[in-house]
């Protein structure tokens, strides 16, 4: 099989120059942004299901989630922005690397019909989907020239939302209750039990 | 940008998680795919939150996908680590104690 890995960069690269282009002519300067953020979305997530070793897949995933934070700030949401890149690549993605470093590396022959074919079928489908929303939904969505104007103190409101009695509280104080159960609970799974200390075994 | 270039990406996103978690064959791959579906789902709520008006409950409910988010890859990881220590191996195919 000859070697792939150059040809699909080389995509990746005409893909993201495509993209940014589209943007620019679209919208100007918010259009660049934007294309830059979906490149590095769709390019990120493209690079994970590419690579053969998991580190690589990982990292790569960091793309889509500074891109996804990118997209967020764009749409007015800043402060969902920054929590999604404090979040997801400080927390979630330093979670991961830590699964991949125990776990076994695999370079085992890539399957790249399974992938292709796989892709295909996706895109038909996803296609497919849009063909009926576009046909069949009318969303209320404001054209871009009547939107409010972004607001410009999401913390303030976010951090109302949460505490106001006739908004979030509930929501707010369950997601706290099922935090502390998630995390007490991962570490009891996660924990060796104290025979595996006392009696070493021997390796399997 | 209008509201259909964020529902394309996230369309997108969502399409290439789901053939993330089909294909790759690791556990690993299954997280992160997951992952992406999670956040193709945040990003429609967020752009539909801003086209349609002066809301707040999009950007809460992005909020709330984040934090289960993070509960999520917690004990995701706790039991693949303990698969790992069980069977050897994090190819979801040999994980079949169930089978016999």
């Amino acid at each position: 099989m000859p070697d792939l890995q150059k040809p699909f960069y080389a995509f990746l690269t005409l893909f993201t120059l495509a993209l940014i282009g589209w943007g620019v002519a679209q919208a100007g300067g918010e259009g660049l942004a934007f294309g830059g953020c979906a490149a590095l979305v769709i390019g990120g997530a493209l690079m994970c299901l590419w690579e053969r070793s998991v580190v690589r897949s990982a990292f790569s995933l960091m793309a889509t989630f500074v891109g996804t934070g990118g997209l967020f700030i764009l749409l007015g949401a800043d402060f969902v922005g920054m929590a999604q890149i404090l979040i997801y690549v400080g927390g979630i993605l330093a979670l991961l690397l830590f699964g991949v470093m125990l776990s076994p590396p695999d370079m085992s022959e890539r399957r790249l019909p399974r992938v292709a074919g796989g892709l295909v079928l996706m895109g038909l489908a996803v296609a497919w989907v849009a063909a009926k929303v576009s046909t069949t939904v009318t969303w209320a969505a404001l054209p871009v020239e009547d939107l409010p104007p972004m607001s410009e103190n999401n913390a303030r409101e976010i951090g109302i939302g949460f505490l106001a009695p006739d908004q979030y509280v509930v929501a707010f104080e369950l997601a706290a209750v099922l935090l502390t159960v998630a995390l007490v609970a991962a570490v009891y799974i996660a924990r060796r039990k104290m025979s595996d200390f006392q009696e070493p075994q021997e390796d399997a | 940008m209008g509201l259909e270039a964020y529902i394309a990406v996230s369309a997108a996103l969502f399409g290439l998680g789901v053939v993330v978690i089909a294909t790759r064959r690791n556990l690993l791959y299954v997280l992160f795919g997951v992952e992406m579906i999670l956040n193709a789902a945040n990003i429609n709520f967020v752009a539909f939150n801003r086209f349609n008006g002066d809301g707040l409950d999009g950007r809460m409910f992005a909020i709330f996908v984040i934090i289960l988010a993070a509960a999520e890859a917690a004990v995701a990881l706790a039991i693949v680590l303990n698969v790992y220590h069980l069977f050897s191996t994090t190819k979801p195919a040999e994980v079949d104690l169930l089978r016999e």
